[in-house]
């Protein structure tokens, strides 16, 4: 009998050549010159384009897209630094306000003045330089499960204050900075609101009420939070403002109000930006993918895809997220510079106050 | 040839090594396992280390006395030990009795959980981390038998270092179950009822007859679960929460997130050191161990438990197996099929639906590309370790001891230093797989090679030599000889590492996540990219596809266990 598991001896004797074989075909199988009707876009894993759009993108530029994720937001723009001077591909998206000085500082991106970019509302363009272009931003805010505190009888938290009030003890999740996004923005809420004289106090006070903090958002809100899809207890997270819109029961009519909500005023801001890489094989493919990021048709798909708001704020947005997303008015904001600069440290005093 | 006779002429304690190859035949079966190892393994793993220590052409090596005087380093480096060490030998205590109970009583459905005991092997730590923190919350089934036991309130044991425990055991005890059990299968149950008959109770039995025979194999199964408590990465971050790190941790947390390459570079050079040394050591040890005995065909060990005694310790077994692996995977299993709106199979409908799903692909198309790079990283591992394992079985002693101690390092070594070192070295002509679809089955083989040699390697040291004298001087060619003697023998111990190998990469992640393109997702990549979404519909799709990846490796462990070689001599 021949099966992949008990190969006939003869073929057995012949392995080490057929496998010998097999390798030099995979080496040479992978060694094709570069297309130059292709355009390669690296990414987190979280970027999605529905298949329509890669069709529609293709017909109108005669160019082939090809989509390479790498690993987590964070992750993927340091391999994407790491290989700066032989890049994986043409565009890049992903980078975030928080790390796009570190990206600039790598001089990661060659400048593109993206067509429509008149139509991106002016503080979400943080690069005059054309490096980056803003995509989509999306709001990390403290969300509370509506349905636990109607039945304790218990007020909804207004602001970051209220987080250390006796009241709210062992109520609250959130993520360690060093290694999850929003993790990290709600640290730099904490700082711009209580600044960085008076922050790491703020944070002895949340740790005294029995603040939890995991690793990563998946955690967090799975695991730890109390809403209709999650399996913990608490009733605080630290999330996304995008979030509540899917906690929404799909009824018709749709309910006056979600299970879950956002606590407005804990909010702060993430945009996310796309840029040429320096270095790329098709820096003019990579050009009009990034004008087509930035298209009407791009941009209304964005909500339901990536969950996060379209950088073009005239873009209709669908009824979900209309209704039960915030977008909030006035986030907390910390400079860009200032966060790449004290981050390493922020963090590490963060550490000891918190988790040691 | 008769089996029994020759079992019961030998005494398994003579030691006569099998012939040793010469050097040319040495060199040519290990060409492969060599390029295999050097392409995936060396130059990525060299290129990123380097590039850590080496920045802009000069060796700069001061980091490293920083690092080694780091106190919080240290202490990651103690903590990585200590908790490993506790958490192999908790696997070994819980894994061995059920290794025996499922290797030698024959009951119904036994080869169903000999199959379906892989599950938390492949299952994505994070998919697993949702279940159990779920079960040890202060609500879960858990927390309050063991907050009375101690008089106390229902513990909660989310983040602290029972749940790494914990979920270390769980996710481990299949190792040793098929890794000892494999080898128990073959072991001859004559043995033992002969020392019975002479009068030694079952304990003074197991430690006189059966621990010599096995001890090579719970030594592998060991080193395998240490190696891999030792890099424990999704384990200690998810359960442990963020107050436990690892060295593998903190090499993610260095290169990925910091971009702190000089100091991961270091860390990364501490653990494969320590993990070589180890190793080292270990190889030393089991060749020493290995005793060449008896092997009777798969499964002829297995009888059904008579005396009460023997029906007692299997129950004790299975009830241990239910409720440590059990629980945590019915707990999946409900959550697939627990909507808003009641039970329904509504989650596994969406993963049919293109529209529905945030993947840009439907969800089901993960399970076709999941086994389809499985496939190709099976039949990739079994022929890089299956000749590797000849070559260090049948070659000189201390090249063979390094050989055998390089193919077991890929454990040792972070799957973000290996993704990163693919993506710096691996990215210009006549090596370029930037684009290749092949780099994702490459990567599962490599994680693959040395689970395929520490189940094969044990089973070629062990046969026992005079077998393959008494067919050499029959007058049957060494070609004839391994087909005849050897590699029916063998086939089991393939089939197991073909086992292993495609459950791992089914399940692999920590590498597939750097690799897979876009449209191309596996399965564990589909389910973390569905739990990074809120709302139910999300969670809902990840653990159906959880289930589907549970059902999907039992049925391929269940077809490949029915693949039985032939036995010796028909």
């Amino acid at each position: 009998m021949t099966s992949p598991i008990h190969p006939s001896p003869r073929l057995l004797r012949r392995a080490p050549m057929l496998a010998l074989a097999l390798l030099v075909g995979v080496l040479a199988g992978c060694t094709s010159d570069p297309d130059p009707g292709e355009v390669v876009l690296v990414s987190h894993d979280s970027f999605q384009i529905s298949d329509e759009l890669v069709a529609e993108f293709e017909d109108e530029t005669g160019l082939t897209l090809t989509v390479r994720p790498g690993g987590d937001a964070v992750e993927a723009l340091n391999q994407a630094i790491l290989t700066v001077d032989n890049p994986q591909g043409d565009v890049f998206f992903g980078v975030d306000d928080a790390t796009l000085s570190r990206a600039l500082d790598a001089d990661l991106f060659e400048p593109h003045e993206a067509e429509g970019l008149d139509r991106v509302p002016a503080e979400l363009r943080l690069d005059d330089e054309h490096r980056v272009t803003p995509i989509d931003h999306g709001p990390v805010c403290v969300n509370y499960d509506a349905e636990w505190f109607e039945s304790e009888g218990l007020e909804v938290p207004t602001s970051l204050d209220d987080l250390t009030d006796p009241a709210y003890e062992g109520l609250f999740v959130t993520q360690n900075p060093a290694s999850s996004t929003p993790g990290l923005k709600f640290l730099t809420a904490t700082i711009a609101e209580y600044g960085e004289d008076g922050w790491l106090d703020y944070w002895a006070a949340l740790r005294d009420n029995g603040v939890e903090v995991t690793d990563g958002w998946t955690d967090a809100y799975y695991s730890w939070f109390s809403g209709p899809s999650s399996e913990g207890d608490r009733p605080l997270v630290n999330s996304y403002g995008t979030s509540p819109p899917f906690e929404v029961p799909d009824e018709d009519p749709l309910p006056e109000q979600g299970p879950t909500g956002t606590i407005e005023s804990t909010c702060t801001r993430q945009i996310e930006f796309a840029g040429v890489l320096a270095n790329a094989e098709n820096p003019d493919g990579g050009g009009e993918l990034i004008d087509f990021l930035l298209s009407d048709e791009f941009q209304a798909e964005i909500p339901l895809s990536m969950f996060v708001f379209p950088a073009v704020d005239t873009v209709e947005l669908p009824e979900l997220f209309d209704r039960y997303a915030t977008s909030p008015s006035d986030p907390y904001q910390l400079d860009p510079e200032l966060i790449e600069a004290e981050r390493e440290e922020w963090i590490r005093e963060w550490t000891d106050v918190v988790l040691r | 040839m008769d089996r029994r006779g020759a079992a019961l002429n030998g005494s398994p304690r003579l030691r006569t090594r099998a012939p040793r190859l010469g050097t040319a035949a040495s060199l040519s079966l290990a060409a492969v396992p060599a390029a295999f190892l050097a392409i995936f393994f060396v130059v990525p793993v060299a290129s990123i280390v380097t590039m850590g220590l080496r920045p802009g052409g000069r060796w700069e090596l001061g980091v490293v006395a920083d690092v080694l005087g780091d106190p919080a380093l240290r202490g990651v480096v103690w903590f990585t030990l200590w908790q490993a060490v506790v958490s192999t030998v908790l696997t070994l205590v819980v894994a061995l009795p059920v290794a025996y109970a499922l290797a030698r009583f024959e009951f119904r459905g036994r080869r169903l959980l000999q199959a379906a005991i892989m599950v938390p092997f492949v299952l994505p730590t994070v998919v697993v981390a949702t279940a159990f923190l779920a079960l040890l919350g202060p609500g879960g089934p858990v927390s309050g038998p063991v907050g009375n036991l101690f008089g106390s309130a229902p513990m909660d044991l989310r983040a602290s270092l029972a749940a790494i425990f914990i979920a270390h055991v769980f996710f481990n005890v299949s190792v040793v179950v098929r890794v000892v059990g494999g080898l128990l299968e073959q072991l001859d149950p004559h043995l033992e009822d002969a020392a019975a008959s002479l009068g030694a109770g079952r304990v003074r039995s197991a430690i006189e007859v059966l621990w010599p025979l096995a001890r090579s194999a719970v030594m592998s199964a060991a080193g395998i679960v240490f190696l891999f408590t030792f890099t424990s990465f999704g384990v200690v971050l998810l359960l442990g929460g963020p107050r436990y790190s690892t060295l593998e941790v903190e090499i993610h947390r260095q290169t990925a997130l910091l971009l702190n390459l000089p100091v991961a570079a270091v860390l990364a050079l501490i653990q494969l050191a320590i993990v070589a040394t180890l190793l080292a050591f270990g190889a030393r040890r089991q060749q020493g161990a290995a005793v060449q005995q008896p092997l009777t065909a798969p499964s002829g060990a297995a009888r059904p438990p008579e005396a009460v005694s023997h029906r007692l310790f299997l129950a004790a077994s299975l009830t241990v197996l239910a409720v440590l692996l059990g629980s945590p995977l019915a707990m999946l299993v409900s959550r697939s099929l627990r909507t808003p709106d009641g039970w329904s199979a509504r989650w596994y409908d969406m993963l049919f639906d293109p529209d529905a799903s945030v993947l840009g692909v439907a969800g089901i198309e993960a399970v076709r590309n999941s086994l389809l790079f499985a496939v190709i990283a099976t039949a990739v591992a079994i022929t890089v370790g299956g000749l590797a394992s000849v070559v260090v079985a049948r070659g000189r002693g201390a090249v063979s001891r390094a050989f055998d101690v390089v193919l077991l390092l890929p454990l040792g070594v972070s799957a973000v230093t290996v993704g990163f070192g693919f993506l710096i070295s691996l990215d210009s002509p006549p090596l370029d797989f930037r684009d290749s679809r092949l780099l994702v089955p490459m990567a599962q083989a490599l994680v693959a090679v040395p689970f395929v040699v520490r189940v094969i390697l044990p089973v070629l040291l062990s046969i026992d030599q005079r077998l393959r004298e008494a067919a050499a001087a029959l007058g049957a060619s060494p070609a004839r000889v391994w087909r005849e003697v050897d590699l029916p023998l063998v086939g089991r111990a393939l089939g197991v590492a073909a086992g292993f190998a495609f459950a791992i990469s089914l399940g692999e992640f920590g590498a597939t996540i750097f690799l897979a393109r876009a449209d191309m997702p596996t399965v564990p990549v589909a389910i973390v990219r569905l739990l990074g979404r809120p709302g139910a519909a999300s969670i809902g799709q990840a653990m159906a596809l959880s289930t589907i990846l549970m059902v999907l490796t039992t049925a391929s462990l269940l077809a490949i266990s029915r693949l039985r070689p032939r036995s010796v001599g028909s």
